[in-house]
C-alpha cells in the first residue's frame, strides 16, 4: 500500500510539474503548481515528515501559490480565447485517472517492495515539530539567524519598492 | 482496531452534525435577523418555519444551472466544491470531548492552518473562472483579505501553543483545565476571532460579495446547487470558526475552572457533559456571528486593509512577544 502510494505521489509531482511546464494558460499552470505542492507534501508524508508535510501546504499551497494566483488575475496577461482555450473537466478526470493506473501498473508489474527504507522509531521522532525546533535553535542557530536576516532584508527592500512608486504618484 | 473503529464512528457523526449544523445555522441567522429587524421571519414552513431550510434547499435543487458561456467550466463547476471539502477537513483534529477526537496529530495546530490557507482557492477560482468583472473583482478581493488575516490568526495561534507547548490541538484543550486561554490570553482571543470574521468572509468582513459595489461577488454568475455549494461552505465555516474560537480559548468542552471543582465521573457521562459543553460554547459562538453581522455596518476596503496590516498584525506579534517572555519568567522563578 505504501509502495502504491509512493509511487502515486510520484508520478502526480512528475505529471503535474511537466504541466507546469508546458501549459500554455498561466492559471492552469499555477494550479498544477498546487497540486506539484500537495503531492510533494504526500510524499513528505509518507517518509514520516510530518512538520515538513504540513509546513509545505501551508506556505507552498496555502500562501505563494495563491500570490502567484493573484498577481496572475490581476495582470490578466493572455488573450481571451487562450484564456480558456485549454482545460476541460474531461482532460483533468483523465490526467487523474491515468496517473491512477498507471501507478498501480507499475506497482503490479514492478513488483517492487521496499522503495521506502524501514523506518527505524529514532527517524521518526526526527520529523516531529519538538526535533526540528530543537535542531533549528541549538545545532543550526547561525544558518537560521543568517536567514531571518536575509528575509527582512527582502522585506524591506519590497517595502523601498513599493513606496518610492505611492511617493512618485503623490508628487 | 477500536480506536480506528471509534474515529470512524466519531468521524461520522460529527460529519453529519457538521453538515446539518449549516442548515440549522441558515435558519438560526434568519429568525436572528428577523428578531433583530423587528420582523417574524420564516414562519410558515413547519412549527416555527423549522423546515424552511429543507424548502430552501428543494428550491435551489430545482433552478436551472447556469454556466456562463465564455467563463472556464470546469473550474467553474470544481470551485464551489473546495470551500465544503476545506470545511469538512478540518474536523479531523477537533476534540469534542475528553478522549473524542477523530485524530491527534502532533502538527494540529500547523494542520489546522494549512487547511484554513487552502479555502481562498474557492473563491478566488470562483471569482476567475465565471469570466465576469463582478466576479474577478470579488475573487481578488478575497484572496487579498484572506492572505491579510492568515497572519494576526496565525500568531494569535502561536501565542496559544506558548501556554500548552504543545501543536497537538487536543493538548491545547487540557491545559486549559483550569484556566481558558481567554482569561490568560485575552488580546490574542479578540485578534483571533476578527481573522476567524475575516477568514468565514462574514460582516463587518463581507466585501467579498459586497452587495451594493459587486452585485453579488464571487458568486453572481453561479445559480442552483453550486450557489447552495457557496452557501453551505458559508454557514459550516461559521460553525468552523466558532469551533476553533471555542477549543483554542473558551476551553474546549471544559467547563470554567473544571479541574478545581469537578469530580471523577464515569467515561459516558463525562463524554456526554464534555460534548453538550463543546456544543453549546459553539453554539453561542454561532450566534456571535449572526449578531455582529446585523449590527456592524460593513467596512470599507481600504479600512479593512488597513486594520489588518497596521493594527491587528503588530499587536498579535507584541501580544505574542509579552506573553512569550512572560511564560519565560514564570518558567524561571516559579
Amino acid at each position: 500500500m505504501i509502495t502504491y502510494l509512493f509511487l502515486f505521489f510520484a508520478l502526480l509531482a512528475l505529471g503535474t510539474a511537466i504541466l507546469v511546464v508546458t501549459n500554455k494558460s498561466t492559471v492552469n499552470s499555477a494550479l498544477a503548481l498546487v497540486f506539484h505542492m500537495l503531492s510533494i507534501a504526500g510524499l513528505y508524508l509518507l517518509l514520516r515528515a510530518q512538520f515538513l508535510a504540513v509546513v509545505q501546504v501551508l506556505v507552498y499551497a496555502g500562501a505563494i501559490v495563491v500570490l502567484f494566483l493573484f498577481v496572475i488575475m490581476l495582470l490578466n496577461l493572455e488573450k481571451e480565447e487562450n484564456l480558456f482555450a485549454e482545460f476541460s473537466f474531461k482532460h483533468a478526470a483523465a490526467f487523474f485517472a491515468g496517473i491512477a493506473v498507471l501507478a498501480q501498473l507499475l506497482y503490479a508489474l514492478g513488483s517492487w517492495t521496499g522503495v521506502l527504507p524501514e523506518f527505524a522509531d529514532q527517524m521518526i521522532a526526527i520529523g516531529t515539530v519538538e526535533a526540528i525546533g530543537d535542531e533549528l535553535f541549538t545545532t543550526y542557530l547561525l544558518p537560521f539567524e543568517v536567514t531571518a536576516i536575509l528575509l527582512t532584508a527582502a522585506v524591506v527592500g519590497a517595502l523601498m519598492i513599493a513606496q518610492r512608486k505611492l511617493k512618485s504618484r503623490d508628487q | 482496531m477500536a480506536e480506528l473503529t471509534f474515529s470512524l464512528i466519531v468521524m461520522g457523526i460529527s460529519l453529519f452534525m457538521l453538515l446539518n449544523s449549516a442548515a440549522v445555522a441558515v435558519y438560526a441567522e434568519r429568525r436572528i435577523a428577523a428578531f433583530i429587524q423587528n420582523r417574524v421571519g420564516p414562519n410558515r414552513v413547519g412549527p416555527f418555519g423549522l423546515l424552511q431550510p429543507i424548502a430552501d434547499v428543494l428550491k435551489l435543487i430545482l433552478k436551472e444551472d447556469v454556466t456562463p458561456t465564455l467563463g472556464n467550466k470546469a473550474l467553474h463547476t470544481i470551485a464551489p466544491m473546495l470551500p465544503v471539502f476545506t470545511a469538512l477537513i478540518t474536523i479531523a483534529v477537533i476534540p469534542f470531548g475528553e478522549g473524542i477526537y477523530i485524530t491527534d496529530i502532533n502538527v494540529g495546530v500547523l494542520y489546522l492552518l494549512a487547511v484554513a490557507s487552502l479555502g481562498v482557492y474557492g473563491v478566488t477560482l470562483a471569482g476567475w473562472a465565471s469570466n465576469s468583472k463582478y466576479s474577478l473583482l470579488g475573487g481578488l478581493r478575497a484572496a487579498a483579505q484572506m492572505l491579510s488575516y492568515e497572519l494576526p490568526m496565525g500568531v494569535a495561534v502561536a501565542s496559544v501553543v506558548l501556554f500548552a507547548a504543545s501543536l497537538s490541538v487536543v493538548e491545547i484543550v487540557d491545559s486549559q483545565e483550569v484556566w481558558w486561554n481567554i482569561i490568560r490570553n485575552p488580546l490574542g482571543f479578540i485578534i483571533f476571532t476578527v481573522a476567524a470574521f475575516a477568514e468565514a468572509n462574514r460582516t463587518p468582513f463581507d466585501l467579498v460579495e459586497a452587495e451594493q459595489e459587486l452585485v453579488g461577488g464571487f458568486h453572481t454568475e453561479y445559480s442552483s446547487m453550486k450557489f447552495g455549494m457557496f452557501f453551505l461552505a458559508e454557514y459550516m465555516h461559521v460553525v468552523i470558526a466558532s469551533m476553533l474560537i471555542t477549543t483554542f480559548f473558551l476551553g474546549g468542552y471544559h467547563l470554567p475552572f473544571a479541574g478545581l471543582w469537578l469530580p471523577e465521573m464515569s467515561p459516558v457521562w463525562k463524554g456526554i457533559l464534555d460534548v453538550s459543553v463543546f456544543v453549546a460554547k459553539t453554539g453561542f459562538f454561532v450566534f456571535f456571528f449572526i449578531w455582529v453581522r446585523w449590527t456592524i455596518p460593513r467596512f470599507k476596503y481600504n479600512q479593512l486593509m488597513k486594520l489588518g496590516w497596521e493594527k491587528m498584525l503588530p499587536l498579535a506579534i507584541l501580544n505574542f512577544v509579552v506573553i512569550a517572555g512572560a511564560i519565560l519568567l514564570y518558567n524561571e522563578f516559579f
